[in-house]
């Protein structure tokens, strides 16, 4: 039988969560556990009729407690009014809620004046009091601020970090950096040892990846052990490290992990799958602020409100444009019927990524309610709302047939040596274009008129089909997008994804259950309550308050940014992060392995100007980073996930990696940066559907053989290497990749056409510089292990080269070559 | 159906794994760390616990009635009032000329079978089985919008990225036959949310669906650029160009020995283990798919039944119900086909669906005859299911608008009652007003056929068990057999 891999933990989990749910209610003595389930059926199935039914006369909130009784809270349900208690758990006919509901008493028939409720309602309300009537709802919406303020100071995550002084540990020789006492004094409370340095050749093989998504070269590995033999492990480690974080293919790996976070990708996804064309700027962007070291909150200011930011010439106007290109990047519904929730959903997806990526917090929960588990409110939603409502998105794709959304693209300013991807028009054209859209928006006003003439019930002029409506539609939408890309000249005009304030800056209503058709009060632009942060600015009047948000988010004081990072860096050096649940800070996700640890690094990251570059140097020499991969039996038992760090994880290497490294290998990679992306430079702006019928396009949309932070990113159409080696899901937030194994992976490595490509050059690079066989199964060992073949695997390996069964010489080492890219040791990193 | 019958056996596992008691009992103690472990590490800790393969075959919650699941996807919303929900009353009101936008159906109905179902006349054949038919008349779903309604169909929510129901239903099962992927997708499109219908979500990558046949260009396209709707090959990457099958076996077992050597030297690796077994996987299934996929050696009687050859109608679609049983035959648990025809017609419904039916009834009808005649239908579940249906109201007089309020739904084999009807929708076929079914409720169904309860069937994703339903849907009892 399937049975659930956790449930052994459950106990553990609703423990927590129970605790948390405590905290979070603030006054709340302690409950009996109420199950998801049952309290999933209150909000489903009661709650709503509640609001809807009930509300208008029993609400505290609303200050409407008719025969004093109210039933937005759990409490005051409980208490009831003027008759008795209305909900009695488990007790129908002492529950005046039902008693008035059923109508079982002649003189209390609720709703008032009106049918009785369906009996579906009915048998609802019925099972919810008898099943203990679940009830999740706070208190007193009174002090519901103040209790959120209250779980803000409680919860671990939303303390300020402390730096903390360097623990005592059993061996003081053995750490080379301050984290480093920090894990060794763990594993000394569990009375493990650490492990033994690696080897300088699986170690610069892990630096490399680690830090340049690289594997080394031969010529690297011989340079390596030279500088160890002259001045120490060390010494070589720094000079190494120092090296590699100067080099360009730093940025391409690391602003490859961001790109992650922040779901790059080069199409809406969702339905009608259109591209984005020029979301590549925004890659680059983020590639070039990882190389610069652009300082952490520095880079988030710039990529919430790059627009607002002061600026000193056009370049930088531009550079700080392209970064908002982050706000405007998310998958888009762009089917869809209605502008309004279109709208809505922008916004929503905006205010998830921002949260997830920056602070690991998932306030969107409390779009339709309050969050269930963390002290966000839907006050302090609708507050972000109105935030990003007052900005406008610009992503720059036209109405088609297969989308009835279209956005504008945002103009960059003209810079020399710029590139811009798609086609110059000639005047002329420009003119027949406009006269064009002439024609057609004088037709839509004819049709319009018609249609009111219908209304009124006169004969209109006109008769109007809706094949006529939809023609005239999708052609102005066509014509419109075609105009927006050029100048009046019909020069091809710098255009990129963004975000800008709005000239009207509004304050977003709240929406009862997020329902679009019912508003309630605006709620006034603002942060999270639970977060306050002492001097940060109020929301200015005439902007929309991106950069207050963003100052407020890359705030030293903030409890959440240093530490969601430092945290997501480590992950990226170790595999797991301290808080294994990298994008989850909440209360459901992971409590740290290295509390203090934690916190001292978050606090020294500040401190260090919030450079990345800095925190990857500190942990790339630590002694912890060094230490070997070797499985021990002792310490697994105690400690199966490593969560201790008494070894270095093993990995798998990302997609990216595993089709770099081929490159490397064969000799063919080439490491200039290619301008823009297939999507940009092919496919243009259209539905990804279409884009299989162009020959222009290789069939594994790779075809490349530059780094793969360059191939183009398309919703639910990857490129197959990133599509088969699990690349993040670019629909949603990733911090942490998923790993799988599966036989598709296999017949990729063993059958496609890229991989076939890399083996034939592998092959004939070791033909060109190797003279025998011993030569070449040595080379081809170091250059795809980074390691020299021992004598059963020369043998072995012999021994296929030579096996006459094979037809010829070069299909055999073509399939030697092949077998090492395809082998586990290849893509896995010890 | 242990996935390591290969040469390796056992002795690829140096190292005696903790057995899964110890493994839980390490966690409870300490850590709890696997309460949050990435789910990757879960399915390596509950591999390496238990020594076997995710996708091994699994015992079910009670007895199954249906083993496998063929699910005839009819992409677009196929208008049920003018297929298998005949409304003789719609024909009256509209005659009546009181409300005059009512649209009765084009086509003439009668009764077949035993049964006496109402079929449409443009249905002939799968009106001959409608004995083997059991129809809902009262689905219901959410939304009137493709999208959101097709997505909703496959994952039961289209608000956020949920398993698909073919990857629960692997998730539960397990495979039969390791030498095939167990849940199969074929022409799935490209639009209405993509790969997210086959996907996995949060449940291991493993037992998402492989999709067979490149993603098609949209009807809708096809028919303005005149181009073939289904231009790609099969599965991708099948055989090697270079290489015999000998000169491959013979790599695989020098990849093999390199990765069971280092496997040795980590004593304990699952990612290492599993690439091991993932190659001899597919290395299997280069051997069995191409075949599979290759109806050449299908009798010419069997691809008349079926309606393949070359310029018919029923080409396309005959394919893949042929592919369909060959894979059920073969042990897939969950194939999926996608009509190739849609079914959206907003105009010209008269010619167009029409036009859909020549191209899918047939097939259907040889589909659901050749798995009888083969005693597979017993314990195969074939589905027929649209993402909604249409209203009865005309829409620009010669087409039908999108109805998620109530439409037609049909199953057969597996455990349903044959030449049954279900629910009913009002006099014009715009509500289901008798015995509603909603999405959740057939999926509730569909997992109970399949042996599996949809609330015990759950998985734990950050802290929380998720199930296919929910916290919704109701076993339908009443069309059990």
């Amino acid at each position: 039988m399937r049975t659930n891999p956790m449930n052994h933990c459950h106990l553990f989990c609703c423990s927590t969560l129970v605790s948390l749910a405590v905290l979070g209610s603030g006054l709340r003595g302690a409950e009996p556990a109420e199950s998801p389930a049952d309290i999933a059926f209150f909000e489903t199935k009661i709650r709503p009729v509640l609001v809807e039914h009930c509300y208008e006369c029993h609400s505290g909130q609303a200050g409407k407690s008719e025969g004093s009784l109210e039933l937005d809270s759990r409490q005051s349900t409980h208490d009831g009014g003027d008759r008795g208690p209305a909900v009695v758990a488990g007790d129908l006919q002492a529950s005046w809620l039902w008693l008035a509901v059923s109508h079982a008493d002649n003189d209390v028939r609720m709703p008032p004046k009106r049918e009785r409720l369906p009996d579906s309602v009915l048998a609802d309300f019925k099972r919810w009091i008898e099943r203990g009537a679940a009830d999740p709802r706070t208190d007193a919406p009174a002090t519901k601020a103040q209790a959120w303020v209250k779980a803000g100071e409680d919860f671990w995550a939303y303390q300020r970090p402390i730096e903390s002084a360097s623990p005592r540990v059993s061996d003081e020789l053995w750490p080379k950096k301050p984290l480093d006492y920090f894990v060794l004094a763990k594993l000394d409370e569990h009375g493990m040892e650490p492990s033994s340095d690696a080897q300088p050749k699986t170690l610069l093989r892990r630096l490399r990846f680690d830090l340049v998504g690289l594997p080394p070269s031969a010529e690297d590995l011989s340079r390596f052990q030279k500088q160890i033999d002259e001045v120490g492990l060390d010494a070589a480690l720094s000079l190494e490290v120092d090296e590699l974080l100067a080099s360009s293919e730093f940025g391409e790996r690391w602003g490859r992990h961001w790109l992650d976070v922040a779901r790059f990708a080069e199409s809406s996804g969702t339905e009608s799958n259109i591209s984005f064309p020029y979301a590549w700027r925004y890659r680059d962007y983020v590639i070039d602020c990882f190389n610069n070291d652009v300082p952490l909150d520095r880079f988030l200011i710039e990529q919430l409100a790059g627009d607002l930011l002061p600026y000193e010439n056009d370049a930088e106007r531009a550079r700080l444009l392209i970064a908002t290109g982050f706000l405007a990047l998310g998958p888009k519904n762009l089917d869809s019927v209605d502008e309004r929730q279109f709208n809505a959903d922008v916004i929503d997806e905006q205010i998830d990524t921002v949260t997830r990526a920056v602070i690991g917090g998932t306030v969107a929960c409390a779009r339709c309610h309050d969050h269930k588990f963390d002290p966000y409110s839907m006050e302090d939603y609708y507050s972000l709302a109105g935030i990003f409502a007052s900005s406008k998105t610009f992503f720059g794709t036209a109405v088609s047939p297969a989308n009835r959304i279209g956005g504008d693209p945002l103009l960059l300013p003209k810079l020399d040596g710029q590139k811009v991807l798609h086609a110059s028009l000639p005047k002329e054209k420009v003119d027949k274009l406009k006269a064009q859209l002439a024609e057609l928006r004088a037709e839509k006003a004819e049709m319009e008129e018609a249609n009111m003439m219908m209304f009124s019930g006169k004969k209109p002029a006109r008769e109007v089909t809706l094949s006529d409506a939809l023609r005239v539609f999708w052609q102005s939408g066509g014509v419109e997008g075609e105009l927006e890309k050029v100048s009046d000249s019909g020069e091809a005009l710098p255009l990129t994804m963004g975000v800008l304030d709005r000239d009207k800056i509004v304050d977003a209503p709240l929406l009862e259950r997020g329902d679009i058709n019912k508003p309630l009060t605006p709620v006034p632009r603002g942060i999270p309550q639970a977060i306050r942060i002492h001097g940060v600015a109020q929301m200015p009047g005439e902007e929309s308050g991106r950069l207050q948000l963003a100052q407020w988010l890359a705030d030293p004081a903030h409890p959440l940014t240093p530490r969601v990072f430092v945290n997501r860096i480590w992950h990226h050096m170790f595999g797991t992060g301290i808080v294994a649940t990298v994008d989850d800070f909440g209360s459901t996700g992971e409590r740290p392995s290295h509390p203090e640890l934690l916190d001292t690094l978050a606090a020294k990251f500040v401190q260090d100007g919030w450079s990345i570059k800095h925190l990857v140097r500190e942990i790339a020499l630590s002694r912890t980073y060094r230490q070997s991969s070797v499985y021990r039996d002792d310490a697994f038992q105690i400690d199966p996930e490593n969560r201790l760090l008494w070894r270095a994880s093993k990995r798998r290497l990302e997609a990216e990696c595993i089709r770099d490294a081929m490159l490397v290998v064969s000799g063919e990679l080439d490491s200039d940066r290619p301008v823009g992306s297939l999507v940009g430079k092919v496919i243009g702006d259209r539905p990804i559907s279409l884009i299989g019928l162009d020959k222009r396009l290789p069939a594994d949309l790779d075809g490349s053989v530059h780094r793969s932070v360059y191939l183009l990113v398309i919703r639910d159409r990857l490129p197959d290497v990133l599509d088969l080696f699990d690349f993040a899901e670019p629909k949603l937030v990733t911090g942490n990749r998923e790993t799988t194994n599966v036989p598709i992976q296999a017949l990729y490595l063993l059958n496609s056409p890229f991989v076939i490509d890399r083996a034939t050059s592998f092959a004939a690079r070791l033909n060109r510089e190797c003279d025998n066989n011993e030569q070449r199964i040595r080379r081809a060992f170091i250059l795809c292990y980074s390691r020299e073949p021992d004598e059963v695997e020369m043998e072995r390996s012999t021994r296929f080269l030579t096996d006459e069964n094979s037809a010829t010489d070069t299909k055999r080492f073509f399939g030697f070559c092949q077998a090492l890219l395809s082998t586990a040791e290849f893509r896995n990193l010890d | 159906m242990n996935m390591k019958t290969n040469s390796l056996e056992a002795s690829s596992v140096p190292k005696m794994l903790p057995s899964r008691r110890s493994l839980l009992k390490t966690a409870a103690s300490g850590f709890g760390y696997l309460a949050f472990a990435s789910l990757a590490q879960q399915a390596a800790a509950r591999d390496a616990a238990s020594g076997t393969s995710l996708l091994q075959a699994q015992s079910t919650h009670f007895p199954a009635r249906a083993k496998r699941v063929i699910f005839l996807c009819m992409n677009g919303g196929p208008s049920h009032m003018d297929l298998f929900d005949y409304k003789p009353e719609l024909k009256r009101t509209a005659a009546k000329g009181t409300k005059s936008d009512l649209m009765p159906s084009p086509f003439q109905f009668a009764r077949h079978g035993q049964s006496g179902a109402w079929v449409s006349e443009v249905c002939p054949h799968i009106a001959q089985h409608v004995d083997d038919i059991c129809f809902v008349h009262s689905m219901n779903t959410d939304i009137p919008n493709h999208s959101q309604a097709f997505i909703q169909m496959h994952t039961g929510s289209f608000q956020f990225a949920r398993p698909s129901l073919g990857a629960w239903s692997l998730y539960g099962l397990g495979t039969e036959n390791t030498n095939l992927p167990g849940f199969v997708t074929i022409n799935p499109p490209a639009d209405n949310g993509g790969a997210a219908n086959y996907g996995s979500a949060f449940l291991p990558a493993i037992f998402q669906g492989t999709k067979i046949g490149t993603n098609q260009i949209p009807g809708f396209y096809a028919a303005i650029l005149k181009v073939d709707q289904d231009p790609g090959p099969p599965l991708k990457n099948m055989s090697n160009p270079h290489l015999s099958v000998e000169e491959q076996r013979r790599q695989l077992d020098l990849i093999r020995d390199f990765n069971t050597r280092k496997l040795h030297a980590d004593e304990f690796n699952p990612e290492i283990e599993g690439a091991i077994e993932s190659f001899e996987l597919a290395f299997r299934m280069q051997d069995e798919v191409p075949a599979l996929l290759d109806l050449s050696d299908e009798p010419q009687s069997m691809l008349s039944l079926y309606g393949v050859g070359s310029g018919l109608e029923t080409d396309r679609f005959g394919r893949q119900c042929l592919l369909a049983r060959r894979m059920a035959e073969a042990g897939v648990r969950f194939i999926e086909l996608t009509s190739p025809v849609g079914w959206d017609h907003h105009f010209m419904l008269k010619d167009k669906l029409a036009e859909s039916c020549r191209a899918t009834d047939q097939p259907v009808a040889a589909l659901l005859s050749d798995l009888k005649q083969r005693g597979m239908l017993e314990d195969t579940l074939v589905v027929w299911a649209g993402e909604f249906g249409r209203t009865p109201d005309a829409q620009s007089g010669t087409g039908r608008d999108h109805n998620n309020k109530g439409y037609t739904i049909w199953m057969a084999g597996g455990g349903v009652k044959p030449g049954f009807s279900f629910g009913a929708t009002d006099e014009h076929g715009h509500k289901a007003v008798e015995n509603p079914v909603h999405i959740h409720d057939w999926h509730a169904t569909l997992l109970h056929l399949l042996g599996l309860d949809h609330k015990q069937l759950v998985f734990n994703y950050a802290g929380r068990d998720y199930r296919l339903t929910d916290v919704y849907g109701r076993v339908v009892k009443e069309i059990l057999a």
